[in-house]
C-alpha cells in the first residue's frame, strides 16, 4: 500500500468511528434516561439492552474481521470461542444465584435435577468474580493457541482451515449439549440473579453493562486498529494476498496467523462474557455451526477488511433480524441465505464498500483491496 | 382354590415377555445406529421380565398341575370348542382356566377372529384370560407362515410365553423348516422352554444344546443357573447344571465377541459407503473447480424429496401392486432433479466466483440455507419414504450377525458409483476433458477445451450424484430438511483428509473415517466419537497437510 494514501483513509475511518462511538456511548444512554417515559425520543430499556447485545456481537465480529478480513484466515468456529467466554461468565453467574434458586440449593438448578451432589471440580474457579472474568478470556485464548498451533503449523489453510473450524463448531455443539459435561445440557445456564451484588433485573445495572460493553468495544477497536496499523498488520495483509511470497521473503506466516487467531478468540471470549449478563441465558444453540457462520455474514455485510465494517455489519444485520423476525418469523433463513449469496457475489466490499463508492469514488481502503481471482491452475 | 393371582401374573409376564421379543427384533434393525443403549434396554427388559414372570410362572405351572385334577370334577366336561368359547366369559375362574387350557390344546388359528370378538366386548379379567390363548394360537399359526421373518418371530415369541405346549410345536416345525436361521430360532426357543421345565435331565440337555447353538438370548437364564449352583447348600443336580451352564456361557460369549467384530466391520463399511457416496460429488467439484459446495447436502435433500414425491404419486395414482416400483422409478427422477438444481446453481451463483474459494463456500452456504428453509416450509418436518418390500428385513449370515438389506444395498450402490465414475473419468471423452482441466485449466483452454462448459457439466453431474445419494439415504432414515446437514460435516472431513489429487483419496478417507467412527463409538458414544474423529483428522493433517493424495507441483498452492 502506498504510504501517502494511508493517513487520509485512516482519518476517514477514525472520524466515522468517533461518530459511531459517540452515538453508542453518549447519545443512546442519554436517550434512555432523559426523555419522558412516553416521549417518542425515549429509547426503551428493552431496546437499549438489545443494542448492548448487538455490540457484544460487534466485538465478536471485530475478531473475525481481523483474521478473515485482514489475514485471509476464515474461521467458521468463532461461536465456539464466544461460547467458552459466555459459559465461563455463565458459570460464575450461576454460582452467584446461591439460595435464590428454584430448589434453594447452593448448586445450580440443573445440577439438582440431574442428581449432581457436589460441585464438579472445574466449577470451583468460577466462584470468584475474577475467576469468571479471567476464565472467559483465558479459556478461549488457550484453546485457540493449541488448536491454531496444530492447524497453522502444519499449513492447513484456506478452505481446509474453514472446514476444520466448522467441524470444531459442530463437535463443540455436540459436547455442550451433553448432560454429563455438567454445563446444563441443552438448557444451558440461565436464571441469573446478580453480578457483584447488582441485581441483573435492575434497569440501571443493565445500563451500566451497556456502557461497559461500549467501552469494551471501543477498546477492542483500538486494539485491532493498533495491530492492523503496526508492521505486523502489514504482514497480515501480505499473507492474505499472497502467502507464498511472504514465506519467500523470509517471514514465518503461521506465527502471524496464530497471533491474530488467538487475538480473535480472546475478543470472542470477551464478547461472550459481556453477552451473558445482558441476555441472561447461554445455551449450546448459541455456539453451533449456524451461529458461527452468522458471524461471517455480519462481517461480509459490513465490509471485511475494514474494522468499522465489522461493527456496522454486526449491528445492522442483527437489528434487521430483530425487526424482521417480528413480522415474518419464517422468512429469516431466506433473508440470511439471500444475504450470503448477494453480498458475496455482488458486493464483496459490503456496506462500507458501497458507502465509499457512493461518497468518494476513490480507491478502496487498505484492507478492502480484495485479492484478485487467483490463477485457476488445477487444484 | 383361587387361581386368579397366578393367572394375572402370567399374563403380565406375557406382556413383558412379548415386549422383550419385539424390542430385540427392533434392535437388530436399528442396532446400527445405537447399539449400546439398545443392548442395555434389552438386558434391562430381560431382567425385568425374569423378575416379573419367572417365579410366578413356575408357581403357576405347579399350581396348574394341582389345580386341574381338582378342578376337573367341578368344572363341566369340555367336549366342543363352542362350549369352551362360551366358558371363557363365565364368572367362575376355574371354568375359565379350564376353557383356556382346552383351547390352547385343541384350538387353531381359525378361532382368533372369534376370540378377538369376545375380547372386544369382555371385561378386563376375561381379556387377560384370553390373551395368552390368542398369542399362542397366533404364533402357532405363524410357525407355518410363508414368510421366514414371520416364522422366526413367532418362534421367538413362543419362547417368551413360557408355555410347555409350545415345545412340541416348535420341534415339529423345526423338523421341516428349510431356512437355517428360522430353524435355529425354533430350536433355540424349544430349548429355552425346556430350560424352564422341571425335569433335570431335559434341563441339562437343553443347557448343553443352548451352548452349542451359541444362543445369546439364553445367557441370562444360564447365568441364573450358575448363580443357583454357587451356594454350598446347592444340590448336586444344581451344581452339575451350573458347571454345564458355565461351559455353555463361555462358548456363547466367545462366539458373540466374534459376531460383534463382524458386525462392527459391517457397520463401519456401511457408514463408509454412505460417506463415500456423498463425498464423491464434493471431491470431484473441489478437485476440478476448487469450489467448496456447502449446498451439496441440500442437493442430496432434493434427491430424497424427489423420491418421496414419486412415492406419493405412486400411492395416489397407481394400483397398490405396483407400489414397489416407485423406488427404481425415482432413481432417474432424483438424479435429474438434483442435476437440474446443480446446473442452475452453477449458472446463477458459482459461475461468478471461480477462483475465490472462501466466497464459494459462503455463497453456497447461503443457498443451502434457502433450500433447507424452502423444504421446511413446503414439506414440513416429517416425511418418510417406505422401503420397498425387497429392501425390508435383512440377511442372517450367521448366528448373531444380522445384516439389513438396505445397508447392503447402499454398500453395493456406492461400489457401483465408484466404478461408474472411474469409467466416466478414464474412459470417456468428457472424462478426458475433466481431467485435463483439473490438471491445468489455462493450458486446456489454450488447446481448445471449453472449460466453462466442462465446469458446468461436471458441477451438474456431481449434483446428480448427490441426488443419487439422497435417493439411497431415504432407505436408512427419514426425509427431512436437515437430511443433508447430518452427514455434511463428516463428508467434508472425508474430502479434507482424502486430499484433492485423486479419487482414491476420497475412497480411502471415507473408509478410514467411517470405520474408525464405528470402532470408537461403542467405547465413547456417538458424540465423543465425533470429537475423537475431529482430533484424529487434525493430527493426521499434521502429518499430511493436504490430505492423503495431495496435488503436487506448481498448482498445489493455488
Amino acid at each position: 500500500m502506498p504510504e501517502q494514501i494511508q493517513p487520509q483513509q485512516d482519518s476517514r475511518e477514525t472520524l466515522s468511528f468517533y461518530v459511531v462511538g459517540a452515538i453508542f456511548l453518549i447519545v443512546m444512554p442519554l436517550l434512555n434516561v432523559l426523555p419522558a417515559e412516553d416521549s417518542w425520543l425515549r429509547l426503551s430499556d428493552f431496546r437499549l439492552n438489545q443494542f448492548g447485545k448487538f455490540l457484544c456481537f460487534a466485538i465478536l465480529a471485530l475478531g473475525l474481521d481481523l483474521t478473515w478480513g485482514y489475514c485471509g484466515v476464515l474461521s467458521m468456529g468463532q461461536g465456539v470461542f464466544f461460547g467458552f467466554g459466555a459459559y465461563c461468565m455463565g458459570m460464575y453467574l450461576a454460582l452467584q444465584i446461591g439460595k435464590e434458586s428454584v430448589y434453594g440449593s447452593d448448586l445450580p438448578d440443573f445440577m439438582v435435577w440431574t442428581q449432581v451432589k457436589e460441585l464438579p471440580f472445574f466449577w470451583y474457579p468460577f466462584k470468584s468474580f475474577w475467576g469468571g472474568i479471567l476464565g472467559a478470556i483465558l479459556v478461549p485464548v488457550i484453546f485457540a493457541t493449541i488448536f491454531g498451533f496444530l492447524a497453522f503449523r502444519s499449513r492447513i489453510k484456506g478452505v481446509y482451515f474453514a472446514i476444520i473450524t466448522q467441524a470444531l463448531a459442530f463437535a463443540a455443539w455436540l459436547v455442550f449439549n451433553r448432560n454429563e459435561t455438567r454445563l446444563g445440557g441443552t438448557n444451558g445456564l440461565t436464571d441469573f440473579k446478580q453480578v457483584l451484588g447488582f441485581r441483573l433485573s435492575d434497569p440501571s445495572t443493565q445500563l451500566g453493562l451497556y456502557i461497559l460493553t461500549v467501552l469494551a468495544l471501543i477498546a477492542s477497536f483500538l486494539l485491532c486498529r493498533w495491530i492492523v496499523a503496526s508492521r505486523a498488520g502489514k504482514v497480515l495483509i501480505a499473507i492474505r494476498d499472497s502467502e507464498s511470497r511472504v514465506t519467500f521473503s523470509g517471514y514465518t506466516p503461521w506465527v502471524y496467523k496464530l497471533f491474530v487467531f488467538v487475538v480473535a478468540a480472546g475478543l470472542a471470549g470477551l464478547a461472550g462474557m459481556l453477552y451473558v449478563p445482558q441476555v441472561g441465558i447461554i445455551t449450546p444453540a448459541q455456539i453451533g455451526v449456524l451461529p458461527s457462520l452468522e458471524v461471517v455474514i455480519w462481517v461480509a455485510v459490513g465490509g471485511r477488511g475494514t474494522l468499522i465494517g465489522a461493527v456496522l455489519g454486526a449491528v445492522v444485520v442483527n437489528f434487521g433480524r430483530s425487526v424482521l423476525t417480528n413480522y415474518f418469523p419464517e422468512a429469516w433463513p431466506f433473508i440470511l441465505g439471500g444475504l450470503f449469496v448477494v453480498v458475496v457475489t455482488m458486493f464483496p466490499d459490503g456496506l462500507v464498500g458501497i458507502i465509499r463508492k457512493f461518497f468518494a469514488g476513490g480507491p478502496p481502503a487498505a484492507g478492502l483491496a480484495m485479492p484478485k481471482p487467483q490463477p485457476q491452475g488445477g487444484r | 382354590m383361587n387361581l386368579q393371582p397366578p393367572t394375572g401374573g402370567v399374563s403380565a409376564g406375557l406382556e413383558t415377555g412379548k415386549s422383550r421379543g419385539k424390542e430385540s427384533g427392533d434392535s437388530v434393525t436399528k442396532g446400527l445406529m445405537n447399539r449400546v443403549p439398545c443392548a442395555l434396554a434389552i438386558a434391562l427388559s430381560i431382567v425385568l421380565s425374569l423378575l416379573l414372570n419367572f417365579s410366578p410362572r413356575s408357581a403357576f405351572a405347579a399350581d396348574d398341575e394341582v389345580a386341574n385334577p381338582a378342578a376337573a370334577p367341578s368344572a363341566p366336561v369340555l367336549s366342543t370348542i363352542e362350549q369352551a368359547l362360551a366358558d371363557l366369559t363365565s364368572e367362575n375362574a376355574e371354568t375359565r382356566s379350564a376353557a383356556v387350557a382346552f383351547l390352547i390344546e385343541k384350538g387353531d388359528a381359525s378361532l382368533i377372529p372369534k376370540l378377538d370378538e369376545i375380547r372386544a366386548t369382555a371385561d378386563r379379567v376375561v381379556r387377560q384370560a384370553i390373551k395368552p390363548v390368542v398369542d399362542l394360537l397366533k404364533n402357532r399359526a405363524n410357525l407355518s407362515s410363508e414368510l421366514p421373518d414371520y416364522r422366526r418371530s413367532a418362534a421367538a415369541d413362543l419362547a417368551s410365553t413360557g408355555r410347555r405346549e409350545a415345545i412340541a410345536w416348535l420341534q415339529a416345525a423345526a423338523a421341516k423348516e428349510e431356512v437355517w436361521w428360522v430353524r435355529y430360532t425354533m430350536e433355540e426357543s424349544a430349548n429355552l422352554l425346556e430350560l424352564r421345565s422341571g425335569d433335570p435331565s431335559a434341563k441339562l440337555a437343553a443347557v448343553k444344546k443352548l451352548g452349542e447353538l451359541r444362543s445369546q438370548n439364553s445367557v441370562t437364564l444360564l447365568q441364573e443357573l450358575i448363580e443357583a449352583g454357587k451356594p454350598a447348600e446347592a444340590t448336586d443336580e444344581q451344581k452339575s447344571l451350573a458347571s454345564t451352564a458355565t461351559a455353555s456361557v463361555s462358548q456363547i460369549e466367545a462366539w458373540s465377541t466374534k459376531a460383534n467384530i463382524i458386525e462392527t466391520i459391517f457397520r463401519g463399511i456401511s457408514l463408509s459407503s454412505i460417506l463415500l457416496i456423498m463425498s464423491l460429488g464434493l471431491a470431484i467439484v473441489f478437485g476440478l473447480m476448487g469450489v467448496i459446495n456447502m449446498a451439496h447436502g441440500e442437493l442430496m435433500m432434493i434427491g430424497a424429496y424427489a423420491t418421496f414425491i414419486t412415492q406419493q404419486a405412486f400411492i395416489a395414482w397407481l394400483p397398490p401392486e405396483s407400489f414397489d416400483w416407485y423406488f427404481p422409478a425415482s432413481l432417474p427422477l432424483a438424479f435429474l432433479a438434483s442435476f437440474g438444481a446443480g446446473w442452475l446453481l452453477e449458472a446463477t451463483v458459482i459461475r461468478f466466483l471461480y477462483g475465490r474459494l472462501l466466497e464459494t463456500l459462503l455463497a453456497t452456504w447461503g443457498v443451502s440455507l434457502i433450500l433447507m428453509q424452502s423444504a421446511r416450509v413446503y414439506f414440513g418436518d416429517l416425511t418418510a419414504v417406505i422401503a420397498p418390500q425387497s429392501l425390508r428385513g435383512g440377511a442372517q449370515v450367521m448366528v448373531g450377525v444380522y445384516l439389513p438389506y438396505n445397508r447392503i444395498f447402499i454398500i453395493i450402490l456406492s461400489v457401483v458409483c465408484v466404478v461408474g465414475i472411474y469409467y466416466l473419468l478414464f474412459n470417456s471423452n468428457l472424462g478426458l476433458r475433466v481431467r485435463a482441466v483439473t490438471q491445468n485449466r489455462n493450458m486446456s483452454a489454450c488447446l481448445g477445451i471449453p472449460t466453462r462448459k466442462v465446469d458446468s457439466y461436471t458441477f451438474a453431474f456431481a449434483s446428480g450424484l448427490a441426488g443419487i445419494a439422497g435417493w439411497a439415504l431415504t432407505m436408512v432414515g427419514n426425509v427431512d430438511p436437515g437430511l443433508g446437514q447430518n452427514y455434511i460435516v463428516d463428508a467434508f472431513m472425508v474430502v479434507v483428509t482424502g486430499g484433492v489429487g485423486k479419487l482414491a483419496g476420497t475412497i480411502w478417507a471415507s473408509l478410514g473415517i467411517g470405520g474408525l467412527n464405528k470402532v470408537i463409538e461403542p467405547f465413547t458414544g456417538a458424540v465423543y466419537g465425533k470429537v475423537f474423529i475431529l482430533v484424529g483428522v487434525i493430527l493426521f493433517l499434521q502429518w499430511r497437510p493436504s490430505g492423503l493424495f495431495a496435488a503436487k507441483g506448481r498448482s498445489a498452492d493455488a
